[in-house]
């Protein structure tokens, strides 16, 4: 391969970015994926056949749809910890209005997603509007959403939804055992990505979390970006519900508790930094599909619930450490070169 | 500069390589599993894969019935026991252990359901791949199980509560009073009415029920209510809490006051939250199922059904070891028996 060599436009060649990809968290990630998928399938039973797949593909599908949103509200410097609780309580209003007599999916979903963008307005009004951090706002949210998730269904559940609709949610691509839903999350994803990396609107999130202050002064609607990123983690919260409800064919208040956290240690081991800033959506992709699949992995390995908590804590800290340590390793090895380099030019008198 | 970032990469993934098959290490102690074959133990064959996948994993009552019944019976009929599931009580965890059961070729699955409906779809594409579904202590929809082992019916659970407050209190009688949960909880209703019909029959002529209060299984209303009980009923004799909050928050009310010994309280409890008034004389016995039973019973059943000795069918007998004979009743429900009593005698062999 051709690498080092300028293009005409003085853009660095495929090979240049290919390898600064390489050297970069996303690719820790990315191996660290492949690597848990090929000692899984070569030394656990049943790591290797495609049903393994496809319940991994069922298990990561919603935590991908919110993280997608999430990552960008992260790389600003924000955090929406009421995803979880807009999940539920979209699954109990789609399931509500199902007993109550709206018998048409195109409805049930618009609804939800309105529902859902209204939840992250109200998010983003409190964090914009009254300048609250978002990490206490959204921990009111979480509780609030929850709470009027159990007004609307209590302890009931409702379940009875038509067989079409949900064998329709988790049904296969033809041919393979993946469910079709996935597609929607590459597409979705791709979007994102687009937008991120590739427009000045996701290069203004970065500066964003960098610096609200100089971004503001750069002339980026900080409060409004910010804003719009919280409806739009509303909205894909309640798709994940919409999903989630026909998945598991059941609505119920407590639909989705604790996902939050899931999705958050996702983007956190995908290498977004929680200062906001830095990260990207390869990555934090990537660390969906890793955590998926190690756990999953796992329990069919007969790791006990207990072990596999610990497993997952474990990479979250390690997600966290490990992008700082090679930062700071490269920094001593740059500053080890520069001395290195001047030491052989001024012959030295101490070593 | 590059060579930093690849040697974090390879510490990182050396870091999970070695997770990764200390794991698989580990887990290959439990994971085989023998062809089945058939032995003498009621027809039961042995090597069977019975895993229990209880609501939630590190909880009291479930390893009680998993590991005190359910793996005492298992190995009587020389399978292979192993009990899995989630930390938290969440449905979708649930589903992802019982996909993983049935990757496993798992012979039979006991579940106690966190949510009747929501682990159907699982369940049956378990069944779809060869195994066997039995529920115990939480059904699913009848249409996703095999068989479902019932605890204990509302008939059995009305007649030992009026049972143990009638000798609690003794031959004169006297005035009586429930404390529930919430008053639209199905159960707690169905139970207050049969309740009422026990109180009926001419044995317990001299017991009057004189007020019906909700707790609302919240401890501290509940705690208020057996408190204002007493000061609206001077002449009360007896209460019964046929919930396990209830009881507890009552028992703890009536030990701290005068009333302790002279009002006389049972009801549905746990041996753990009432071992201190059984032993202070606040109680005298109370009832539940006991959860070791449950789980030998399901255990049991599981094999049972496994070995084709049962389908299901109404009218089906099996033998569950010690307990003895069992017979498959309506809506494929094999039932337990009568509720178990604690009391000072019996309560220290339990734990949960």
């Amino acid at each position: 391969m051709a690498d080092n060599t300028m293009t005409p436009g003085g853009a660095p060649s495929v090979g240049v970015r290919l390898r600064s990809m390489l050297g970069s968290w996303d690719a820790v990630v990315l191996i660290a994926l492949v690597a848990v998928a090929v000692i899984g399938g070569l030394t656990i039973d049943g790591v290797a056949s495609p049903r393994f797949w496809r319940f991994v593909t069922l298990e990561i599908i919603p935590i991908a749809l919110i993280a997608l949103p999430m990552t960008l509200v992260v790389i600003t410097g924000e955090i929406d910890l009421s995803v979880a609780s807009v999940l539920g309580l979209t699954c109990v209003v789609l399931g509500e209005l199902w007993v109550s007599g709206v018998t048409s999916l195109p409805v049930l979903i618009g609804v939800c997603l309105l529902l859902g963008a209204l939840l992250g307005a109200v998010n983003g009004l409190f964090i914009t509007g009254f300048g609250l951090p978002s990490l206490a706002v959204t921990i009111g949210t979480l509780a609030l959403y929850r709470g009027l998730a159990y007004v609307v269904l209590g302890d009931r559940g409702v379940a009875n939804y038509p067989v079409t609709w949900t064998r329709k949610a988790i049904a296969p691509i033809p041919g393979t055992t993946i469910p079709w839903m996935i597609l929607v999350v590459a597409g979705l994803a791709v979007v994102f990505g687009v937008v991120l990396h590739a427009t000045p609107v996701g290069r203004s999130l970065y500066a964003i979390g960098n610096n609200a202050e100089a971004a503001r002064f750069a002339g980026i609607a900080v409060r409004l970006a910010k804003f719009w990123l919280f409806v739009l983690t509303g909205a894909m919260s309640a798709v994940a519900g919409v999903f989630w409800t026909l998945r598991f064919a059941s609505a119920r208040a407590d639909n989705g508790v604790g996902l939050e956290l899931a999705v958050v240690a996702a983007v956190l081991l995908g290498g977004v930094s929680i200062f906001g800033g830095r990260g990207g959506l390869v990555g934090v992709l990537a660390a969906v599909a890793l955590l998926g699949t190690l756990r999953n992995a796992l329990q069919l390995a007969y790791v006990p619930a207990n072990t596999l908590t610990i497993v997952t804590g474990s990479l979250l800290i390690a997600s966290v450490v490990g992008p700082n340590v090679v930062g700071m390793l490269r920094e001593r090895l740059r500053r080890r070169r520069t001395t290195t380099s001047s030491a052989s030019a001024i012959p030295s008198t101490v070593d | 500069m590059r060579a930093g970032t690849r040697h974090v990469r390879v510490v990182a993934l050396a870091a999970i390589a070695a997770l990764t098959f200390g794991m698989a290490a580990c887990a290959d102690d439990s994971g085989g599993g023998g062809t089945p074959a058939p032995t003498s133990s009621g027809g039961i064959k042995s090597g069977l894969k019975i895993a229990f996948l209880p609501k939630q994993v590190n909880n009291p009552y479930f390893d009680t019935s998993d590991n005190k019944g359910g793996k005492v019976a298992v190995d009587e009929f020389k399978g292979n026991f192993s009990q899995t599931g989630p930390s938290d009580t969440s449905p979708s965890a649930q589903v992802s252990y019982i996909n993983t059961l049935s990757q496993q070729d798992t012979d039979v699955i006991v579940v106690s359901a966190n949510d009747k409906d929501a682990i159907c779809g699982a369940l049956n594409e378990a069944r779809a791949n060869g195994a066997k579904v039995v529920t115990y202590d939480s059904d699913t929809n009848p249409s996703c199980r095999d068989l479902f082992i019932n605890q204990a019916t509302a008939d059995g659970i009305a007649k030992i509560q009026i049972k143990l407050i009638s000798e609690a209190i003794g031959p004169d009688g006297g005035e009586i009073a429930i404390l529930s949960a919430t008053a639209n909880a199905t159960n707690q209703n169905a139970w207050i009415e049969m309740m009422k019909t026990e109180l009926a029959k001419p044995e317990y002529a001299k017991l009057k029920l004189v007020d019906t209060v909700y707790g609302d299984d919240n401890d501290q209303k509940s705690f208020q209510e057996a408190q204002g009980l007493l000061a609206k009923h001077p002449n009360l004799k007896g209460i019964i809490s046929p919930t396990t909050v209830g009881i507890a928050a009552a028992g703890r009310y009536l030990s701290g006051s005068t009333y302790k010994g002279k009002v006389q309280l049972t009801g549905l409890g746990t041996p753990n939250q009432m071992r201190a008034f059984v032993q202070d004389g606040t109680v005298k016995a109370f009832a539940l199922w006991n959860p070791a039973d449950l789980g030998y019973l399901a255990a049991y059943a599981a094999g049972a059904l496994a070995s084709g000795v049962i389908t299901g069918k109404e009218g089906d007998k099996f033998t569950a070891g010690k307990l003895g004979e069992y017979t498959v009743g309506a809506n494929a429900t094999v039932l337990l028996g009568d509720p178990f009593t604690f009391n000072a005698s019996n309560i220290d062999q339990f734990n949960f």
